[in-house]
């Protein structure tokens, strides 16, 4: 049996800095979590594996953020949205490449993975995503 | 416990919100303090056995460890005092570890409150400190603010149920208008419609009247066991149900964007405890941190059925002079939310009614009050359910 990676937010942004969208999978009950938990909240159970998953999904809800954090200022105003993956798994993110209304609840939309290079061990210091049409 | 007091009120005390220039939050945390020891002639300062107070930020005022700052400034020295965070529902927690305490048979009298210093900051900065209270990695890192949760929300209601950006605005207008007849609420003045909706955008659909104020404000309660309420005050008030849950620290993995679970389980264990049902409720403060808020709590609460949160601000159901009156203080929205003082100033409102002294806001004949605090974006909620003696 191969050493599973940990199931730490730490290692999740690893895979995402591979481009890969990753969640943990509990072996004795097969809830999947993304991110990753350390425990199954459905059985409690600590045994997990990686599993891949795939990075596209449906917009279930979205804003368009006017007044932004200041390191996001200089892109304001954006849209924000939360999609619905495979396993009925899903993760909110910035969506760009879209008129903003040309959004619409229900659309598809990729995940694209940003390529800056971090330190992903030095905190807080992760690669971003974002959702783009599909 | 079914339908019987856990605890009784026997005073309460909230200090003057809005931007309190030239005061610390320990000083207006004393103010509030004073007027629970002004009502109830009683009382005294040596009859407070523990003090457990709701305080959300240290970043305002580079001051953590708030139990002991506040029992040293407020002349509670040396009695256990302990700080209680759940984010905007930090003081919600207060009163029910306070609650906790007197039914354990420890203490006879306590003191629970809450305090928030914020407009020392800047807006910017205020919204840093406040997207604390959301997850980081998953959702402050990818450019989510806090109006942003809630807006997702919003989006969501609207989508699901037609809820209308009209419908936001209304809750603004009413709250703005009940602020108005409070002479403690940071805004004091009423807003029309057309003024809500045409305010700039803070996060689509949310506007800036959709929002709640960044406010300096204190609050607390005296509570002790029934039986001995009545040595204390001819009008004390009962607390007869309490109920606190929690939800995933981020709102997408939820699975209903349109409801707080938290706030369902909590109300739920809050009513079954008080042995009443919504209907039973005759005023209400409720969590508007955002119009939406305030909608979803409707629906939460039972108020009404979910999706028709809309339409019962709509047709005026929750005014001062409907069936429900929901957030007579102004809410969140016009007196103001300072964060930590919040789920206690809610109380303070209630007990306010209960007794009879809410002057121009006052609901005629109100018997049974309803609380109900919310930490972030839902990850906590708190309900609580209060009995006129
Ligand atoms: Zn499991």
């Amino acid at each position: 049996m191969s050493e599973e990676k940990p199931f730490t937010i730490e290692q999740f942004y690893k895979y995402i800095s591979q481009g890969k969208l990753m969640g943990g999978k509990c072996k004795k009950c097969g809830t999947i979590y993304l991110p990753p938990r350390p425990v199954c909240t459905k059985c409690h159970s600590k045994d997990f594996e990686w599993i891949e998953i795939q990075p596209k999904g449906k917009l279930l809800t979205y804003t368009i953020i006017h007044v932004a954090p200041v390191q996001f200022q200089s892109m304001a105003p954006y849209a924000v949205g939360i999609i619905q993956l495979e396993n009925g798994l899903k993760i909110p993110g910035i969506i760009k490449n879209v008129e903003h209304d040309k959004i619409k609840i229900g659309m598809e939309l990729k995940v694209v993975f940003e390529k800056t290079p971090v330190n992903v061990s030095q905190w807080p210091q992760w690669p971003r995503y974002y959702f783009k049409p599909a | 416990m079914k339908g019987k007091p856990l605890v009784s009120i026997i005073s309460a005390g909230l200090s003057k919100f809005g931007k309190l220039e030239g005061l610390y939050g320990r000083e207006i945390f004393a103010e509030a303090v004073k007027e629970a020891f002004d009502r109830c002639p009683n009382l005294n300062p040596k009859d407070i056995q523990a003090l457990f107070v709701g305080h959300m930020g240290e970043s305002y005022e580079h001051q953590g460890h708030t139990g002991a700052t506040l029992a040293d400034w407020t002349g509670l020295l040396h009695i256990p005092a302990t700080r209680t965070e759940t984010a905007c529902a930090s003081s919600g927690a207060a009163l029910r570890i306070g609650i906790f305490s007197i039914l354990s048979g420890l203490y006879d009298v306590v003191m629970v409150g809450g305090v928030e210093k914020m407009t020392n900051r800047t807006t910017p900065e205020v919204t840093e400190f406040l997207a604390m209270a959301s997850d980081f990695p998953f959702e402050q890192w990818h450019g989510i603010t806090f109006p942003g949760l809630y807006a997702l929300m919003a989006t969501a209601h609207m989508h699901k149920y037609g809820t209308t950006e009209e419908q936001l605005a209304m809750v603004a207008v009413k709250n703005h208008h009940n602020g108005f007849l409070n002479p403690k609420a940071h805004m004091q003045k009423e807003v029309t419609l057309e003024k809500a909706l045409s305010s700039r955008v803070i996060a689509w659909p949310l506007k800036l009247y959709d929002c709640s104020l960044i406010t300096d404000g204190a609050s607390c309660l005296v509570l002790t066991k029934p039986e001995l309420a009545k040595k204390y005050t001819d009008t004390p008030v009962q607390i007869i149900g309490t109920g606190q849950a929690s939800d995933s620290i981020g709102i997408y993995e939820r699975e209903s964007f349109t409801s707080l679970i938290a706030a369902k389980l909590a109300a739920k264990q809050a009513y079954q405890m008080a042995d009443v049902t919504p209907k039973d409720i005759d005023v209400a403060e409720v969590h508007d941190c955002f119009t939406i808020a305030e909608i979803i709590a409707y629906e939460d609460l039972g108020f009404c059925k979910p999706g028709e949160g809309g339409r019962l601000i709509e047709n005026g159901e929750t005014t001062l002079e409907g069936s429900l009156p929901v957030n007579t203080s102004g809410g969140l929205k016009a007196k103001g939310h300072p964060v930590g003082a919040t789920g206690t100033a809610q109380a303070y409102e209630i007990y306010l009614q209960l007794t009879g002294q809410a002057e121009k806001r006052q609901v005629e004949n109100a018997e049974i009050g309803l609380t109900h605090n919310v930490g972030g974006s839902g990850a906590t909620a708190a309900v609580h359910i209060f009995r006129r003696e």
